[in-house]
């Protein structure tokens, strides 16, 4: 059994020490990407299915690379269906997949523990892609490696999550991976997309934005699904950039350099101003770089592989 | 003439405020002599009950037997035997049928299945408006005369706040309770769980507590408007207890009743997404399971229930939020009653008994619930003190949903008679 046990479906629950482990593999994985030919032979002769019930081309090209990097074989299987067919669907397609004795299931759901659901019926390690509104946990190690880069370390900075805490999987992986590393954390937005008990979580609550931003080392800026407007949560989308938008002018009137990130796709103008993605403290690409390099390291110790961290680095006879 | 004679049990009557060793003679499906030493008569088959408690048959006001419609998942006839083998004697099954139970024809099948299964008596509830759809007033009139005990639309709130007016008014014709499943559907819409700590951590949407709370404040406002009498389903949080206690002490006709596993279990059984720990109202905090009890003892809350609600294996095993809501109730609740109420001192063996037989009669007009000469010969023998694992698969039910698979219980039916007849017998 590997350190990370056999699936990873959240970051609620690891402990400092897996985490770390996972970033720590990371670090020198991100290298593979530099080279000329890109590939290691860790994970030669597995078979890796991404299964995406929920369209995500962003993690899905993450994870393929991080697969193909490995030298995984790769299956893409995009499943849809009705939310009444989609109960028998997961039953049925997590039957299939173990009867066609495949290594590893890469899982993106709308449903709020699918993963989880996924890991408890079949031998295969699973990775959890993004579950509902649950959690995200790739999403949430690449965030805290990215952070980990910019700072040392995060035992006692401030980070805030801002947006719509209340629908977002990455808010819930950023906060227990955050707290772990000994990270402040806080959210900020209005209180239609926070949930109710969010204080219990153990992070402070910021109403305004212009608080979060005097108070944070970081700001995590979550996209805000157009939806959440017709749904009622807001009244538009022009009064949530004049409330809550994360702009120039109000970074300028910050204390000290705040570090942005956003997991993407973002709403340029919506929840973050173009000159501010763009800008000189932005490092959502860092972000997208480091998602592959988080991907391989979960990939790599899933497998349960005793090849050395150097062997993986230095990639050996492909 | 058929007799049996339930010999030495601890009778435990809290009609008759009895609570003594001795006999019951049940002739010809009456109780014909309660208490005491009781000879037998010539031929009489003798119960010996040494040992166990003797009460008036258990009645269960609200359980769902999914026939006509969903014959797959429960009938009349396993429902009605799963409710003998848990120790009722009599339920009320709620009209959320396809087609919805909303008629003199369907209420009459209903009744009759039951009679032709032999098992524990069903009287049908009618629904409150025409296939529960909250629009039109059902015929009460000839439901009643079909044998209709009481009105719901349980599965869902009557919404339109006129309509349950109407329906509180047109009941008085009948002396017949309208039964609100309380919920502002606007306020739930979507939630799969309480909404608390624990759907903040599980990412699913929460059903708040004032989604209870506001349709149980407005129906004992219309009570009080209308004089009719309301009966509140399945209280599940702290509020409501509060609002039905201040309904009661104004004097307005209110009552209600509390399931075996609001009163058991809290939110944290949904960890792990485990569809068998979800239902509507959902589990909720343990302040909520505190101020339940709390309401039961003081009578604030009249009965224990199981909202009985069988549900397919393959209809739970699927995402949580997608997951159909209930479990099934019936063979579980006197056990889990004795566990949590019983043998933690909160309630002592007569007020549970009052609360699953005696009140339940009373409140909602049907007949036993008594072992006074003369009543119905429903008589429930029970081992209060006898420990069991839960084991699904031994259920008379269909239905397999239950929360406590595996859980340790203490007290058990061992003998359930109905019309003199013993129909249930733990060897
Ligand atoms: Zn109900
Ligand atoms: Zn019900």
């Amino acid at each position: 059994m590997s350190l990370l046990g056999k699936d990873l479906v959240g970051l609620a629950g690891l402990s400092r020490e897996q985490i770390t482990t996972i970033l720590d593999v990371a670090e020198p994985l991100r290298e593979v990407s530099e080279r000329a030919i890109k590939k290691v032979p860790t994970l030669r002769g597995m078979t890796v299915v991404n299964l995406f019930f929920e369209a995500s081309t962003r993690t899905r090209i993450s994870f393929e690379f991080a697969e193909k990097r490995m030298s995984a074989d790769t299956v893409n299987v995009a499943a849809s269906g009705s939310s009444v067919s989609k109960g028998e669907t997961l039953v049925d397609t997590a039957r299939n997949l173990e009867a066609m004795r495949i290594d590893m299931v890469v899982i993106r759901h709308a449903s709020s523990g699918a993963a989880r659901f996924l890991a408890e019926r079949i031998e295969s390690n699973v990775i959890n892609a993004g579950d509902g509104t649950h959690e995200h946990p790739t999403q949430g190690l690449l965030d805290l490696l990215t952070l980990r880069q910019r700072f040392g370390t995060l035992e006692g900075k401030r980070i805030c999550i801002c947006g719509d805490v209340l629908h977002s999987r990455v808010a819930r992986s950023n906060i227990w991976g955050l707290k772990s590393l000994g990270a402040d954390v806080a959210v900020c937005g209005p209180r239609s997309l926070l949930p109710n008990a969010i204080g219990e979580m153990g992070v402070q609550v910021f109403s305004r934005i212009e608080q979060a931003i005097e108070w944070a080392d970081a700001l995590n800026v979550l996209r805000l699904q157009l939806e959440r407007m017709q749904a009622g949560y807001i009244p538009s989308l022009r009064e949530y950039n004049r409330v809550f938008g994360v702009t120039r002018a109000r970074l300028e009137r910050a204390p000290r350099d705040i570090l942005i990130l956003h997991p993407g796709p973002m709403n340029r103008g919506v929840e973050i101003d173009s000159d501010v993605a763009d800008g000189p403290h932005s490092v959502i690409l860092d972000q997208v770089t480091n998602g592959v390099a988080v991907r391989m390291a979960v990939l790599y110790l899933l497998a349960g592989q005793k090849a050395s961290l150097a062997d993986v680095a230095k990639g050996g006879a492909a | 003439m058929s007799a049996l004679l339930v010999k030495g049990g601890r009778i435990v009557d809290p009609s008759q405020n009895l609570d003594a060793v001795g006999d019951v003679l049940l002739v010809d499906g009456i109780v014909a002599q309660c208490g005491g030493t009781i000879a037998a008569p010539a031929g009489a088959q003798v119960y010996d009950a040494t040992g166990l408690v003797v009460t008036p048959g258990l009645i269960d006001v609200h359980v769902h037997l999914r026939e006509p419609g969903r014959e797959d998942v429960e009938t009349v006839a396993t429902g009605a035997h799963a409710a003998v083998a848990g120790g009722f004697t009599a339920v009320c099954a709620m009209p959320n049928t396809k087609p919805v139970t909303d008629n003199q024809a369907t209420v009459g099948f209903v009744k009759r299945q039951g009679e032709a299964a032999g098992f524990a008596r069903v009287y049908p509830i009618g629904a409150i408006s025409v296939g529960q759809q909250g629009e039109t007033l059902a015929e009460f009139g000839e439901m009643v005369a079909a044998g209709a005990v009481a009105f719901s639309d349980d599965g869902k709130p009557v919404e339109n706040t006129q309509l349950m007016r109407t329906a509180m008014e047109y009941a008085l014709t009948f002396n017949v309770p309208i039964v609100e499943h309380c919920e502002v559907m606007s306020l739930a819409h979507g939630g799969s769980m309480n909404e608390g700590i624990v759907s903040a951590r599980l990412g699913l949407k929460g059903i708040p507590a004032e989604a209870e709370e506001i349709d149980v404040a407005r129906c004992i406002l219309l009570a009080k408007r209308t004089g009719g009498h309301v009966h509140l389903c399945h209280l599940s949080t702290k509020g409501s207890v509060d609002l039905v206690r201040w309904g009661k002490a104004q004097g307005i006709n209110v009552t209600s009743e509390v399931c075996s596993h609001h009163i058991s279990l809290t939110e944290e059984a949904v960890e792990g997404y485990n569809t068998n720990a979800k239902m509507n109202p959902p589990l909720r905090t343990a302040a909520d399971v505190e101020a339940l009890q709390q309401g039961l003892k003081d009578g604030t809350i009249d009965l224990l229930v199981t909202d009985h609600a069988p549900h397919h294996y393959d209809e739970k095993e699927r995402e949580f939020a997608d997951a159909p809501n209930g479990i099934v109730g019936l063979e579980t609740a006197l056990g889990v009653n004795i566990t949590y109420l019983v043998e933690t001192g909160i309630l002592t063996l007569n007020e549970m008994v009052n609360r699953m037989s005696c009140l339940a009669a009373k409140i909602w007009h049907l007949p036993g619930g008594t072992l006074a000469k003369g009543s119905l010969g429903d008589v429930t023998v029970f081992d209060p003190k006898k420990r069991w694992v839960v084991d699904p698969k031994q259920f008379k039910s269909k239905g397999r949903n239950t929360p406590y698979g595996g859980h340790t219980l203490t007290g058990q039916a061992i003998c359930t008679i109905v019309g003199g007849k013993i129909v249930h017998q733990v060897s």
